[in-house]
């Protein structure tokens, strides 16, 4: 075209062939990238057992080299997981913002809102700090108030970080259980928070601030290019940050794995003791940053014989309900709505807790 | 010129301050830097994503901590 025109200085290229020749280079570098990261990925159990039998020259069969070997193998795997989960999604976010999901939620009914609200709250970007300015966003443009209840459910509980984590230590049937009950319990919490009709306990001011109906402004078209330093920022930024957690929690998950008995969890944590399920939640609330380093752990304790149920309400509550989200809350909320928030997330984690260990 | 810093603060907030900070002491231009962190009069900025920074009343940023380049283009003349 007319890049090669002969001896001009060759500036004119027009911008959709800069375009497409930018995304073209970032294509081959990301199935590159894509290509290394599988074969990482794939040489892992051998690695694993290499360090621990060959370099270390651990016996294999005790205590030591099988918690040695866990570590260095479960380590590496979540953290490589964890990226690629972080990029892509970082990806899918680039094309969301709360303004948009604002908009698409502001026509919805009740119901078809709920659902809605609850699937555009794992793809928005959302950050619990931000929870105040969101909520009053939503609800002075019109969107219901359970509506904006199920998307402030389903935001931090259906994380791509619980979501990773969970594939890369569980496999992808309990990650997809996860996804789903969480999804669930987001839908329902907020219909019948909408049932409820507790508008009167949203604080005064709220509905006083400017009705702000069609702001247009959901920032700026982005290119590939943007896109994917978006995934980048993400994968630096939260990876960045929860990795130490995550090594942590492998580490005292591979002690328990190594030193803690077969069966050791079944008296506490197991199917046949209830008041388990009820206890996970509540010890789950006030424990929230930590979400990543938890669930390794959580693992080995499956593995010595907790219940799937208990361990999931466990999860669901740590990451789902979090105390310093609900204390950020109160600035808009009255604290009877913030109770019943909690207590209907509540109820819903307990029954997915006692559904998952009668049924598993 | 007015900049204001709209965060109920978070850590992003206090980096978002340091970053516009820098980019008004390189830019060496003359602008008052204002914290705002209570909720209601953030609520009249009509952000729904903190930290955001705000330029004589206009957001510019919402939702992220903004690079020092970015915030001196936005202090430059005839924007």
């Amino acid at each position: 075209m007319v890049a090669a025109h002969p001896g001009g200085t060759g500036i004119t290229v027009p911008r959709s062939v800069a375009d497409s020749r930018v995304a073209a280079r970032y294509f081959a570098a990301g199935l590159l990238a894509l290509g290394i990261w599988w074969l990482v990925y794939r040489s892992l159990p051998a690695y694993s057992r290499w360090f621990t039998f060959s370099l270390l020259g651990l016996a294999p069969g005790n205590r030591l080299s099988s918690a040695v070997e866990f570590f260095v193998f479960d380590g590496p795997k979540v953290l490589l997981l964890l990226t690629l989960v972080v990029f892509a999604v970082g990806i899918v976010r680039s094309f969301f913002t709360p303004e948009r999901a604002r908009r698409i939620l502001a026509g919805k009914r009740e119901s078809a809102g709920n659902v809605m609200a609850s699937l555009l709250g794992i793809v928005t970007p959302f950050c619990s700090c931000s929870a105040v300015p969101l909520f009053i966003g939503f609800v002075t443009s019109g969107i219901p108030l359970g509506v904006t209840f199920s998307f402030l459910v389903s935001a931090p509980m259906v994380n791509e970080i619980a979501l990773a984590l969970l594939y890369g230590l569980f496999g992808w049937k309990i990650a997809a259980i996860y996804a789903g009950t969480g999804l669930a319990i987001a839908m329902v919490s907020g219909w019948m928070i909408g049932r409820l009709g507790m508008e009167r306990y949203v604080e005064e001011w709220v509905y006083a601030a400017p009705a702000r109906a069609d702001e247009g402004d959901e920032g700026p078209d982005l290119s590939w290019r943007d896109r994917v330093h978006y995934g980048l920022n993400a994968v630096r930024e939260i990876v960045g940050k929860v990795w130490p957690w995550v090594l942590a929690g492998i580490a005292v998950g591979a002690m328990i794995h190594g030193y803690v008995p077969e069966n050791f969890m079944a008296a506490i944590m197991g199917a046949g003791a209830w008041w388990s399920v009820p206890l996970a939640v509540l010890i789950g609330i006030p424990m929230y940053s930590n979400a990543a380093g938890i669930i390794p752990i959580v693992q080995a304790l499956l593995g010595k014989g907790a219940a799937l149920g208990t361990v999931l309400a466990f999860m669901m509550s740590v990451i789902g309900l979090s105390l310093p989200e609900m204390i950020i809350l109160r600035k808009v909320l009255k604290v009877r709505l913030i109770a019943t928030f909690a207590g209907v997330v509540g109820m819903g984690i307990l029954i997915v807790g006692f559904l998952f260990n009668i049924l598993l | 010129m007015k900049i204001a810093i709209l965060g109920t603060g978070c850590s992003k907030c206090k980096q978002t301050m340091e970053v516009v900070r820098q980019a008004v002491e390189q830019a060496d231009v003359s602008a008052t830097i204002q914290k705002v962190e209570d909720v209601q009069e953030i609520m009249k900025y009509r952000v729904m994503m903190t930290p955001a920074v705000a330029v004589d009343g206009q957001v510019k940023i919402s939702g992220r901590v903004p690079t020092v380049d970015e915030v001196k283009s936005l202090l430059a003349p005839g924007r």
